[in-house]
């Protein structure tokens, strides 16, 4: 059980004077229950590649499959595929479009077909879970601050469940606390309920913190695709392409240029301060 | 003399219902008090839904006070006869550069601004041209926007407001969808605005990095201004910042927890740079 892609090609307005060949040659295996983080520079083809993964966007030649099956068949069910592989958009008033933000949760799964009672018990949890108050669920997504949106869109596409959960960049306008929470809350799921999770973002800081698996786009082609430490290596590169390492990386490679044994592979905050520790002897 | 000047600064929302009778209120900005210096650096933050936005509507005139009063550049934006003044007075730009990019070539959209005040083509031009160098993107002149990236388009955004001379600039939240070098490019070319040009800037964000060169950090939380300060003042309150759902910069909260272990680091370190010689100095004491 999978999603696998194969020799992807994706060109926007082909045969136009606005051609952009924005994916090249994209092939990628995203076994079940993995974390996984995208990064790119802007304009890299982070959302478009995602679009592919529940068949949004059909790429121009290649295969992508979903199950061991090629969602390009003819008769593959689009809207099951849909309701497997939720996507979050990266503007959140691309998905918001009820009249109050109850049944904008409650649309994805009242359009599984699940009764209502269900649906409401399910939009009612995800609500909780990406911490929108209930003063807030009876408001028209208009009304609503640009926080409070992106929490409504992330809230429906978890409402429908789904075995793989594809955030682009939910955690953009969201506060510190909102941002840890929530993503605190989607480790949670994917601990418990062995959802894949793919989270495209800007902020290598999250990415470090909580994916076990980098892949880092580069104008429209996989540039790496590893481990968080391995990828952070090559720091310079990523540089060359408007990208960094985390902040701590480079206090650690700071450190280590002063002559301390720092551990220059360190991510996060946690692993920074107990290298530190360490060489002062703590 | 105070270029933004709030008193009791209140804003209040109305629901309507079906028919479009009040229903209930929000009371989105709660009795600010607010005075920003001409040539400040002030950043605000504060928890989704605490009423940044809506303040910041205030300042170009887009939003009145329901109640108390706001004067900008000792103009008062309940006067509907001064908002033009106000608006050439305060620029603002969005999160979303799409929302107000609006030309088809970079240069028609900066002048786009200089071109409905009225002015004469020649000056039009130059204001572009000073623009568009000012925010490091003259030569993407003949691009089209929408062919450019996040952050290049941020500063054409950026650009068409600088293009109409404002002596305040309010950014809202205009680095959250950019990748780690289109944030530093923004940071810094409104950060040069400020130096060079004197323009007074008020940024609002949640990446707690940007903030480390402002003058004044405002924090709010529900409505309310609860902090100010410097960015050294502000950031050596971890706790009470956690507390409003915010943060520190990320040298800060390794610093923090290296003191919760126990290392005699001082409060209120806010770069890499600083923690590191902190660090040295206390590796050279125990020698
Ligand atoms: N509808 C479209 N028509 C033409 N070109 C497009 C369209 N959408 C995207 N592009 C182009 O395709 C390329 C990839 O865009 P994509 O949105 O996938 O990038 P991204 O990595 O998600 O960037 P960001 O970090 O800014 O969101 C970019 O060069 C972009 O300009
Ligand atoms: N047009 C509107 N109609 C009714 N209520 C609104 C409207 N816009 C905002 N609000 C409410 O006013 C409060 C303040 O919103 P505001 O947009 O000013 O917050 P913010 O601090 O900018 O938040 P964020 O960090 O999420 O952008 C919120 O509770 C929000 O729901
Ligand atoms: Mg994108
Ligand atoms: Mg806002």
């Amino acid at each position: 059980m999978s999603i696998k892609i194969e020799h992807l090609n994706y060109v926007y307005s082909e045969g136009t004077a606005f051609e952009k060949h924005a994916l090249r040659d994209v092939n990628l295996e995203l076994p079940d229950g993995q974390f996984i983080g995208v990064i790119g520079h802007t304009g890299s083809g982070k959302s478009t590649l995602i679009q592919h993964l529940n068949g949004l966007l059909k790429g121009t030649s290649g295969a992508v499959y979903y199950n061991g099956r090629n969602i390009y068949e003819e008769g593959y069910n689009k809207k099951e595929l849909r309701s497997k592989v939720g996507l979050v958009f990266q503007y959140p008033e691309y998905q918001l479009f009820e009249v109050d933000v109850f049944s904008d949760v409650c649309y994805g799964p009242k359009n599984l077909g699940l009764p209502a009672d269900v649906t409401e018990a399910r939009a009612r949890e995800a609500l909780r879970l990406v911490g929108l108050k209930e003063k807030h669920w009876k408001k028209s997504p208009f009304e609503l601050s640009g926080g409070q949106k992106r929490r409504a869109a992330i809230a429906g596409i978890l409402a429908m469940e789904p075995d793989v959960l594809v955030l682009d960049e939910p955690t953009a306008g969201l506060d510190p606390k909102g941002r840890d929470d929530i993503l605190d809350q989607i480790q949670r799921l994917h601990d418990e309920r062995h959802i894949t999770v793919i989270l495209v973002s800007h902020s290598m800081e999250d990415i470090a913190r909580y994916v076990e698996r980098i892949i880092v786009m580069n104008r429209g082609q996989v540039m790496f695709d590893d481990t968080p430490r391995e990828v952070f290596d090559h720091y310079r590169e990523l540089e060359q392409i408007g990208l960094a390492a985390p902040q701590v990386t480079y206090l650690m490679h700071d450190l280590a240029a002063r002559g301390w044994q720092a551990d220059v592979d360190a991510t996060t905050v946690e692993e920074a301060a107990a290298s530190i520790l360490k060489c002062l002897g703590r | 003399m105070s270029i933004i000047r709030g008193r009791k600064l209140s804003y209040e929302y109305q629901r309507l219902d079906e028919e479009g009778n009040p229903e209930s209120t929000i009371r989105a900005v709660d009795g600010v008090d607010l005075d920003v210096q001409e040539g400040d650096f002030v950043a605000i933050l504060g928890h989704n839904g605490s009423g940044k936005s809506t303040l910041a509507k205030h300042i170009n005139a887009i939003l009145v006070p329901t109640e108390g009063t706001l004067y900008v550049d000792g103009k008062d934006t309940r006067d509907e006869s001064q908002i033009w003044e106000i608006r050439q007075t305060a620029g603002m730009v969005f999160q979303n550069p799409d929302n107000q990019i609006i030309g088809t070539i970079v240069d028609e959209d900066v002048g786009f601004g200089p071109e409905n005040m009225g002015m004469p083509s020649e000056a039009i031009w130059k204001r572009v041209e000073e623009s568009l160098k000012a925010v490091g993107m003259w030569e993407y002149r003949a691009h089209s926007p929408n062919k450019l990236s996040g952050g290049q388009k941020q500063r054409v955004a950026i650009a068409g407001v600088v293009a109409m001379r404002p002596k305040c600039i309010v950014l809202d939240e205009p680095t959250a969808m950019l990748d780690p070098n289109g944030r530093k490019e923004v940071v810094r070319t409104v950060q040069e605005l400020n130096r060079k040009e004197h323009v007074t800037v008020l940024l609002i964000t949640h990446y707690m990095e940007e903030v480390i060169e402002a003058d004044k950090v405002i924090v709010m939380d529900q409505g309310k201004v609860v902090m100010q300060g410097t960015p050294k003042e502000i950031f050596s309150h971890v706790e009470e910042l956690k507390a409003r759902r915010l943060d520190v910069p990320q040298a800060t909260l390794v610093a923090y927890e290296l003191q919760k272990k126990g290392l005699p680091l001082p409060d209120g370190i806010l770069s890499m740079a600083e923690l590191a010689d902190e660090l040295e100095k206390l590796r050279g004491q125990r020698g």
